[in-house]
């Protein structure tokens, strides 16, 4: 995956709760056995309406036709586990993920492929949302080796927490499996032993 | 050793390693079942990286997201990219080692039923697989959850995956079940009372009288739909009925193994003194079918009820007002004068043998009424061949419902079952998304025997007014 360290671009806001990633990438996309087209896919049917972009959708405005961060609402990513949704919403060139929460699987495919989540606060979300909902005021940079959102004109900043694992892999784009496999022989011995205590399984 | 619940002790005995000090581990997984549309990137890297499947026979492949419902289907796919994406992984099935169910396997299906009814879903397990409903093997007292492709091309290289704990969340289930109530209402008023993203970052253990009342059917249910709620993983505690449900399973052990097994199983519960992170109880006695009238699970009323005036903060306010314009829906609208064009039943969860007795109690003479097109899309080619057997296909068929091959189909519609935009679907599924039977349909949850309640009237009704003979 690619390394995060310090990006800077545009935020579009996009704060409705729920956001699913039937939303995000629509089932007329899922049907490759390759990660190609997704960029088309994502938000497709929010951003295209009778084959014109649909002026109402955020990305499609003047001022965020390429951003690279959302600052989105509760519960973002909710709904089926399609990793199509990620792979989708980085070719649409999106490096950041800022909001409160973030569903599960979304977050860990987020992690995985190296797409930040950032989760703070509910009234630091929608403080943000309100700066860059400005489009004179809607660069922000993400500094993650600080652990800081700077905003507003780089005026104000926001400090956020992230697990040192995660923060590792995302400065260094790390191969998960690659790091799994140098514990193979943990895994085998665990195996061993497992399977006397279940013999069951098989 | 301080006390542990059940999700704790699953979690302990699959560590083969910590990865920090706050909870991240190297989780083993003891199985895994893969579709075609979640699993080809995975394949493709394992390739790309010249890696090999840690253990293929701790693997299954089940086409069931893609595959037409159509009576006379062959191994053919009408649709070019669905080919594809089944021809890959049947290469992939072939290349890797592992063992694959084809379309016209007897025993293909959606893979949440299927994992069960071959026996591979064992209590005491983890079971991590490449789609967000692989909550249902909970049910069974596994700790069963969904993953990405990422993590299945992890999985399927190391047999782990990378695992962050989670909270623990004990959802208590009391009273009485009336008459009319089934699991399915009871997990969408828990949805509905804690929210869309109520148990986002927490396993969830049901328990309480309710639960050991239930049959495994109806956990799995439940286990399936609290992902609703956002739950990343579910446990129930094993019993009597769990055993009995397995026994004699084509993959179960037999024998003095069996009986080692059983008695290892039946041990696994939380501790009494345990401690959960956040306690719900629910007493079911006064609750009623539910419905719902949004685009997202949370959004559901009480069949009696009207559709209610958006509320909440001004983002959520913006949402429901959203949702009631997609679904075409006035506040103040008694649910129950809401006409349909379709009934559903199917969906991994709802489209078991039990699903199907309770919508077959429901259709025995009576008719899909005019205008309206119903259809029943089995769980599993097993199911189906059970349903025939019993004479509930019958049933069905003289109802004037279309009696379909097993599938995935319009719970999320990726083959050909799909709602033109516009139409309103009475939907044994547990998703209402927008778009999600099709771009601009119209999807009501509920369960299978309001469904078809609904399919006989033509409108939402409450299938209290017609019941006989319905399960608890």
């Amino acid at each position: 995956m690619t390394p995060f360290d310090q990006v800077t671009g545009v935020a579009a806001p996009m704060m409705a709760p729920n956001v699913d990633t039937d939303v995000i990438m629509p089932k007329m996309f899922l049907k490759g056995v390759d990660r190609s087209g997704l960029g088309e896919g994502a938000f497709n049917l929010l951003r295209f309406s009778g084959g014109k972009p649909n002026p109402d959708f955020v990305l499609n405005q003047d001022g965020y036709r390429d951003a690279c961060f959302l600052v989105v609402g509760p519960n973002f990513g909710c709904g089926s586990s399609r990793e199509h949704a990620v792979w989708g919403l980085q070719q649409l060139g999106i490096r950041a993920l800022i909001g409160t929460s973030f569903a599960g699987i979304f977050n860990d495919n987020c992690a995985n492929n190296g797409l930040l989540t950032i989760a703070l606060e509910a009234g630091v979300v929608v403080g943000l949302a309100a700066v860059v909902a400005d489009r004179s005021r809607n660069d922000v940079t993400i500094d993650l080796t600080a652990q800081t959102i700077q905003f507003d004109r780089g005026r104000r900043a926001i400090v956020f927490d992230i697990e040192p694992a995660r923060k590792e892999a995302f400065l260094t784009g790390r191969d998960f499996i690659a790091s799994t496999l140098v514990f193979a022989d943990d895994i085998r011995a665990f195996e061993a032993r497992h399977r006397t205590e279940n013999p069951w399984i098989v | 050793m301080a006390a542990r619940t059940l999700y704790d002790k699953l979690v302990d005995a699959h560590v083969v390693r910590n990865l920090d000090d706050r909870g991240l581990v190297l989780l083993y997984v003891d199985r895994t079942v893969l579709n075609e549309y979640t699993s080809p990137q995975a394949f493709a890297g394992l390739r790309a990286a010249g890696r090999k499947v840690w253990n293929p026979k701790a693997a299954l492949m089940v086409v069931d997201h893609v595959n037409p419902t159509s009576a006379r289907r062959t191994r053919a796919m009408p649709d070019g990219a669905a080919a594809r994406q089944v021809d890959y992984f049947a290469e992939n099935a072939r290349d890797f080692g592992i063992e694959y169910f084809d379309i016209l396997d007897p025993r293909q299906g959606i893979e949440h039923v299927v994992a069960p009814e071959q026996g591979l879903v064992m209590p005491g397990m983890v079971i991590a697989a490449g789609d967000s409903h692989s909550t249902a093997y909970g049910a069974f007292g596994a700790l069963g959850y969904g993953i990405g492709t990422s993590d299945i091309e992890h999985y399927l290289a190391t047999s782990t995956v990378r695992y962050r704990r989670l909270k623990t969340m004990r959802v208590q289930l009391t009273g009485r079940t009336p008459l009319g109530l089934t699991s399915k209402d009871i997990v969408m008023e828990v949805i509905r009372r804690i929210g869309a993203d109520g148990a986002a970052g927490y396993a969830v253990e049901f328990s309480g009288p309710i639960v050991s009342d239930m049959s495994v059917e109806s956990r799995i249910v439940m286990s399936i739909m609290i992902v609703e709620a956002g739950a990343r993983g579910v446990v129930i505690a094993p019993d009597q009925k769990v055993l009995d449900y397995l026994e004699g399973r084509p993959r179960s052990p037999k024998g003095e193994m069996w009986e080692r097994a059983a008695r290892s199983w039946l041990a696994l519960a939380s501790d009494p003194d345990a401690r959960f992170d956040r306690e719900v109880t629910l007493d079911v006695s006064e609750a009623a079918p539910l419905v719902t009238w949004g685009t997202s699970p949370d959004q559901a009323i009480a069949v009696t009820d009207s559709v209610p005036d958006p509320v909440g903060g001004p983002d959520r306010k913006a949402a429901a007002t959203r949702a009631l314009s997609y679904m075409g829906l006035t506040p103040g609208t008694p649910i129950q004068s809401i006409p349909i064009d379709f009934a559903f039943i199917g969906s991994c969860t709802n489209s078991r043998i039990e699903d199907l007795r309770d919508a077959a109690a429901i259709f025995r003479g009576r008719s899909v009424a005019a205008g309206v097109r119903a259809i029943v899309v089995p769980g599993s080619t097993q199911v189906r061949a059970q349903a025939e057997a019993e004479g509930l296909a019958k049933v069905f068929i003289d109802a004037g419902v279309e009696w379909r091959q097993s599938g995935c189909s319009m719970c999320l519609a990726m083959n050909d079952d799909v709602l033109r935009p516009g139409e309103r679907c009475a939907s044994s599924t547990n998703r209402n998304f927008e778009g999600r039977q099709g771009p601009g349909a119209r999807t009501h949850l509920m369960s299978p025997a309001m469904v078809a309640a609904a399919a006989v009237t033509g409108r939402i009704t409450d299938v209290r007014s017609m019941l006989g003979g319905l399960r608890q």
